[in-house]
C-alpha cells in the first residue's frame, strides 16, 4: 500500500520533471531558432555551452555539496583540445605559405618556432581529438580528485584549491605564447575536415548538435540522480561521516561526481570552440569559473533544467548590461549572486517549484536583514537585537 | 555458562594525543551475542575507544582483532564491510531524504560509484527496508522526510540504518540520551531483540537503561579499565564509586 503510493508519487513527480525537460527542448530546439536570427542564435549557442558546466555543477555542487570554483579548467581543456585540431587544419602549408615556417600555426611562426611541438602532433587526428576532449579533462579532474578527496580536503579548502589551479592554468597558457597561443588564445579557426564552420548553415547545425548534447547531458544527469548514487550524493552533502561509516569509500564517490562534472564542462568547451571559432585563456581562469557557479546558483543548484535557464538569463543580462553599462556589470553580477544566495537558495527553479515556500523564505530573510541593518524599522525584532548587543 | 566465542579482542590498546593518553593499555574482550555496556565519568575515553574500533582514530599502540581480522590497519569503510557498525552520539541521519531512502541508501549492496549507479531496487531490498522499518517502529513514517522525525525516532532510524547492514558488532554511543522514559523502554526492548544474533557495545550514562540491557559492564576511568563484571558487582565496587564521586 505504502509502496504503491510512493511508486505513484515518484512516477508523477518524474512526469512533471520530464515535462520540464520537454519544455526546455521545445524552447531551445524550436522556439529560439524560429524567433532569433542566426547571429543571436549563435550567441544563444555560446551561452548553452556554459550550461554544460552549470549542469555538471548541479550534480557536483548542488547535490554532492562539492563546490568547485575551477570548472573553467575543464571547459578550457575541452575547448583547447578542439581548437588545436581546428588550428592545425587551418594551418596547412598552402594557406600559411607566407610564414617563415609554413605549415605550423601562425602564432608559433610569430614566436620563431621552427617546428610543431610534439604534443600538437596527435591533434592532426579528429578521432584522437574527440577522445582527448572527453578523456584529458576527466583525467585531470580525476588527478585533482584523488589528491584532494583521498586526503579529505573538502569544503572551502577544495574550492580555493580549484580556484588556484584555474589561475595557474591561465598563467601557464598566457606564458606559453609560442606553444599554445598565449593571451590571444587560438584564433582564426576555419574548417572541420574541410567543412567551413563559419557559414550560417554550419552554425545552425552546430547549434542543434550542441542543444542535443546538452539535452543528453541533462537526461544523463536525471538518470544518475534517480539511482542510489543520487541518494548517496545527497547523503554525502548532509552527513559525510555517516556515509563513510556505512561502508562507502567517500573519496571514490566524490571523485566520480567531480569527474562527471568535468566531462560535461569539457564537452561544453569543445562546442564553444566550434561555435565561436576560437578559444582563449579568458574562459579558463577565475572569473569565468565563478561566473559558471553564478549561472548555477541563479538557475537553482538543485535543478538540472534550471541551470540551463540560469546560464541563458545571466548571459543575456550580461550582454545587455555590458552594452549599456559596461562598468557596472561586474558589480551587478556580484550583487545578483549575493541576492540569490541570501534570498533564493534554490534559485529560479525554487521560485517555480515552490513559489509559496520561496516567497515565505524571501520575506523571512528580508525581515532578518532589515532587523540587522536597521533595528528601528522593526520595533519588536529590533528591541531584542539591541538587548543582545 | 559455557565459554563463548570471542568476537572482538582488544589488547594493550593505547592512543595518545600530544602525550595525553586518552585510551591507555586497554584490554577488552567481547563475546558473540554479548551486550557490553561501557560506563565511566566524562573524559574516561569511552567515545575514543569506539573511534579506535571503527577506525576514526588511529591507535598509537595495541591491537584490535575482530573475527581474527586486525582492524587497526583497515580503512573505515573496510571495517564497516568487515561487519562493524557504529552509531554516533548525536543522531546522524540524512535529513533531506525520506526514512525509506535513508534505509535504502544504507543497504549493503552497490557500494562503489558504479555499483550505486547500477544498483537494482529489487524486491529483496524493499522487503528488507520494510522489515527494518517495522523493527524500529517507523513503518508509518517510511515516506516522511527524516528531518521531521522526533529526536527519539531519529536515534531509532540511525540504529535501523545500521541494522540493514546486518553487522556482527554494533556499537552505540549514548543511544537513549534525550529520550523520554517510554522511548527508553522501547529502545531497551529493541536492543534485546537485535542482540539475539549479534554483539553490541553500548556507551550509556542512564543506569536504569544499563541495568535493563547489560550482560557485562566495563568501567573506564582516565583511559584505563577500572572494573569489569556484572552490573551489581560494578555498582557496589568501591573504586567505581570513588571514580564517580571524586576525592
Amino acid at each position: 500500500m505504502a509502496n504503491l503510493k510512493q511508486f505513484l508519487t515518484g512516477l508523477t513527480r518524474g512526469r512533471a520533471d520530464l515535462r520540464n525537460v520537454a519544455l526546455l527542448a521545445a524552447v531551445i530546439l524550436v522556439a529560439l531558432p524560429l524567433t532569433l536570427d542566426i547571429f543571436r542564435l549563435n550567441l544563444v549557442g555560446k551561452y548553452l555551452t556554459f550550461a554544460f558546466v552549470a549542469v555538471g555543477l548541479v550534480l557536483c555542487w548542488g547535490y554532492g555539496g562539492i563546490l568547485s570554483l575551477g570548472q573553467g579548467i575543464f571547459f578550457g581543456l575541452g575547448g583547447y583540445c578542439m581548437a588545436m585540431f581546428l588550428k592545425l587544419e587551418a594551418s596547412d602549408p598552402v594557406s600559411t605559405a607566407i610564414q617563415s615556417t609554413p605549415g605550423i600555426p601562425d602564432f608559433m611562426d610569430w614566436n620563431q618556432l621552427k617546428a610543431l611541438p610534439w604534443f600538437w602532433e596527435p591533434f592532426h587526428s579528429l578521432p584522437f581529438t574527440l577522445l582527448a576532449v572527453l578523456v584529458l579533462p576527466t583525467l585531470f579532474a580525476y588527478l585533482i580528485g584523488v589528491t584532494m578527496f583521498k586526503r579529505r580536503v573538502g569544503g572551502v579548502y577544495f574550492a580555493i584549491i580549484t580556484q588556484a589551479i584555474a589561475l595557474i592554468l591561465t598563467v601557464l597558457i598566457v606564458g606559453q605564447q609560442g606553444l599554445i597561443g598565449g593571451i590571444n588564445g587560438i584564433t582564426d579557426l576555419k574548417t572541420l575536415l574541410g567543412w567551413d564552420i563559419r557559414t550560417n548553415s554550419a552554425r545552425y547545425i552546430l547549434y542543434y548538435v550542441n542543444a542535443a548534447l546538452l539535452l543528453g547531458a541533462i537526461l544523463l544527469g536525471r538518470w544518475m540522480l534517480s539511482t542510489k548514487f543520487g541518494l548517496l550524493l545527497v547523503a554525502l552533502r548532509d552527513k559525510e561521516e555517516r556515509v563513510r561509516f556505512s561502508g562507502y569509500d567517500v573519496a571514490d564517490l566524490k571523485i566520480f561526481v567531480f569527474c562527471v562534472a568535468a566531462l560535461f564542462s569539457a564537452v561544453g568547451g569543445a562546442m564553444f570552440t566550434l561555435q565561436v571559432g576560437f578559444m582563449s585563456p579568458s574562459f579558463v581562469g577565475i572569473v569565468p569559473s565563478i561566473e559558471m557557479v553564478i549561472f548555477t546558483a541563479v538557475g537553482g543548484r538543485l535543478s538540472l533544467i534550471g541551470a540551463v535557464y540560469g546560464a541563458l538569463l545571466v548571459n543575456f543580462g550580461k550582454s545587455y548590461f555590458s552594452e549599456s553599462f559596461a562598468d557596472l556589470w561586474l558589480y551587478l553580477m556580484g550583487a545578483l549572486f549575493i541576492g540569490v544566495v541570501l534570498f533564493l537558495p534554490n534559485g529560479l527553479a525554487g521560485l517555480f517549484r515552490e513559489p509559496r515556500q520561496a516567497w515565505l523564505q524571501l520575506r523571512q530573510q528580508a525581515q532578518t536583514w532589515v532587523t540587522r541593518l536597521c533595528p528601528r524599522c522593526l520595533p519588536a525584532g529590533g528591541k531584542s537585537e539591541k538587548g543582545a548587543v | 555458562m559455557s565459554k563463548a566465542e570471542v568476537l572482538l579482542a582488544i589488547e594493550d590498546l593505547t592512543v595518545s594525543f600530544d602525550g595525553f593518553r586518552a585510551v591507555d593499555a586497554v584490554n577488552l574482550y567481547v563475546d558473540k551475542g554479548e551486550v557490553r555496556v561501557i560506563i565511566g565519568p566524562n573524559g574516561a575515553g569511552k567515545t575514543t575507544l569506539l573511534d579506535l574500533i571503527c577506525g576514526k582514530t588511529h591507535a598509537t599502540a595495541g591491537t584490535i582483532q575482530f573475527k581474527n581480522i586486525e582492524l587497526t590497519r583497515l580503512r573505515e569503510h573496510n571495517i564497516v564491510r568487515a561487519g562493524v557498525g557504529r552509531k554516533f552520539q548525536t543522531p546522524s541521519i540524512y535529513e533531506d531524504l525520506t526514512v525509506y531512502q535513508n534505509l535504502e541508501v544504507s543497504f549493503p549492496r552497490g557500494r562503489s560509484a558504479f555499483g550505486s549507479l547500477f544498483f537494482k531496487r529489487s524486491e529483496d531490498v524493499a522487503q528488507r527496508v520494510e522489515a527494518v522499518a517495522a523493527e524500529i517502529q517507523l513503518t508509518d513514517q517510511l515516506h516522511q522526510s527524516a528531518g521531521l522525525l522526533s529526536h527519539g525516532q531519529k536515534q531509532w532510524l540511525e540504529i535501523g540504518m545500521l541494522l540493514i547492514q546486518d553487522p556482527e558488532l554494533l556499537m552505540l554511543d549514548e543511544p537513549v540520551a534525550g529520550m523520554s522514559v517510554r522511548e527508553r523502554q522501547q529502545t531497551a526492548e529493541l536492543l534485546k531483540r537485535i542482540s539475539a544474533n549479534r554483539s553490541v557495545i553500548v556507551i550509556e550514562h542512564d543506569m536504569e537503561f544499563v541495568r535493563a540491557i547489560a550482560h557485562r559492564v566495563t568501567v573506564l576511568h582516565q583511559g584505563r579499565v577500572l572494573v569489569e563484571g556484572s552490573m551489581e558487582s560494578v555498582q557496589s565496587d568501591e573504586r567505581v564509586i570513588e571514580a564517580y564521586l571524586g576525592h
